[in-house]
């Protein structure tokens, strides 16, 4: 164990190579470091961010999903009750169109009937001037008479 | 690994004194303790390559650095950094400072590990092949830089001078010299001397500990080493020699098990030291 100008030489050595790695080495990698730590931090948070995003549309959605299937409900209801009143008004409709067919039957009949009854009454009425010629035998002219089998026919009315 | 030496046989003293001197400018063991006139290549030669690789290492984990994900070079690299920015923040408070401590703390720690591996290398090889490529078979080489005194101590005079530079960046001038002669004991002037000698003496005893430490362990790692070589080294000429082989095999094997704990302890306390000594500049007694 000896000393000599070895400890000079080491000494400006041992700062020169504490220079160069204060230059060269560790700005980049402190760097380097921090700008990983500031990335790891951003991409924590946008996870987070991203979570919480998610959440809120799957909240969203589930919103939606009821909204729809109440409107859904509704419409059904709409509609059944639509269709509902459709056949109520058709059965009124239809029920209503019986009773007009059945009215317009019963006055045909009548007006036949009225008819059939006027056509015998003509013909009554001609039998009984024929009877009553028959009877009579006197001149009566129907032209005078006509008053007469007119009030006769009105009262078989 | 030292079985050609067995063959040169040279005493155990010679092969060991051989092995602990360095090739330096002298050409010879140097003799007195402090020469200031000589300089010792080896040692200069493997921490310089060992601090250019060092950087050259760093540098390639900065150079593609990016807040993508890393890679494992990159990511090793950076949960080194982050140990030592960690224990930078922790222990010197100025953010202004740790620009230049931090880096420093990070450099002395991977280079005084990559100089304290050159320990694992077997003791025989570089030496050998230095004496085969310069015809010598007297050559010396010492591949550890850091059981080089001159070199730890070196460093932790770096660290010395650091100290003396924030001291008064810090706190001034006048600060400074007031905290010499008025800390640790008061401000009364009857302590100024003590005050004074106290601050002298608790500077020379951390750069010279600081050094001693790491230079000790090294040494004396390196010297186990060696003495485990000769063992190994004695199988030919000895009745029981087969049992030295293996001894050296295991004991080798032990012992470099261990010393991987030791020249990463020993690369991390010297960090630790700087920062804390450092950071010590920093705070008014």
């Amino acid at each position: 164990m000896n000393l000599n100008a070895t400890l000079f030489l080491q000494l400006v050595v041992f700062l020169v190579l504490g220079g160069f790695t204060m230059k060269f080495v560790w700005p980049p990698i402190v760097k380097a470091l921090d700008e990983r730590a500031k990335k790891i931090t951003e991409g924590l948070a946008a996870a987070d961010k991203a979570k919480a995003d998610l959440a809120l549309a799957d909240k969203r959605a589930v919103e939606a999903l009821r909204t729809a299937r109440e409107k859904a409900g509704e419409i059904r209801g709409n509609a059944e009750r639509q269709a509902g009143e459709k056949v109520e008004e058709a059965r009124t409709e239809a029920t209503r169109i019986v009773a007009q067919a059945r009215e317009a039957a019963q006055a045909e009949a009548g007006l036949a009937a009225q008819q059939a009854r006027d056509a015998l009454r003509d013909q009554v009425a001609l039998l009984a001037v024929a009877g009553a010629e028959k009877i009579l035998r006197r001149e009566i002219n129907p032209q005078v008479h006509a008053d007469l089998l007119a009030n006769l026919k009105q009262e078989l009315q | 690994m030292a079985t050609e030496h067995a063959a040169a046989a040279p005493t155990a003293g010679d092969y060991i004194a051989h092995h602990l001197t360095h090739f330096n400018s002298l050409g010879e063991k140097q003799s007195s303790i402090i020469d200031w006139s000589v300089v010792n290549y080896d040692t200069l030669f493997y921490s310089v390559g060992l601090g250019l690789l060092t950087v050259f290492v760093l540098w390639l984990a900065a150079r593609k650095a990016t807040s993508d994900v890393p890679g494992r070079f990159q990511s090793g690299v950076e949960m080194l950094i982050e140990m030592v920015a960690d224990q930078a923040k922790g222990i010197i408070h100025s953010a202004e400072s740790r620009r230049f401590v931090a880096p420093l703390a990070l450099t002395v720690f991977v280079w005084i590990f990559f100089m304290n591996a050159m320990d694992l290398l077997p003791v025989d090889l570089l030496p050998r092949l230095w004496q085969a490529a310069t015809h010598n078979p007297h050559a010396t080489l010492r591949v550890v830089p850091t059981a080089d005194l001159s070199a730890t101590l070196g460093m932790s005079t770096g660290v010395l001078l650091l100290c003396l530079y924030y001291n008064i960046k810090i706190k001034g001038a006048a600060g400074w010299v007031h905290e010499l002669f008025t800390a640790p004991f008061g401000s009364h002037p009857v302590l100024w001397p003590v005050n004074f000698l106290m601050q002298v003496i608790e500077f020379l005893a951390k750069t010279v500990s600081h050094g001693m430490r790491l230079f000790g362990n090294m040494y004396a790692g390196e010297l186990v080493f060696m003495l485990i070589a000769l063992m190994g080294g004695a199988w030919a000429v000895s009745t029981t020699g087969i049992l030295l082989a293996i001894g050296h095999v295991l004991a080798g094997t032990a012992w470099a098990i261990f010393h991987i704990l030791i020249i990463l302890l020993q690369a991390f306390i010297f960090m630790m030291l700087t920062l804390v000594y450092i950071g010590q500049a920093h705070e008014g007694h």
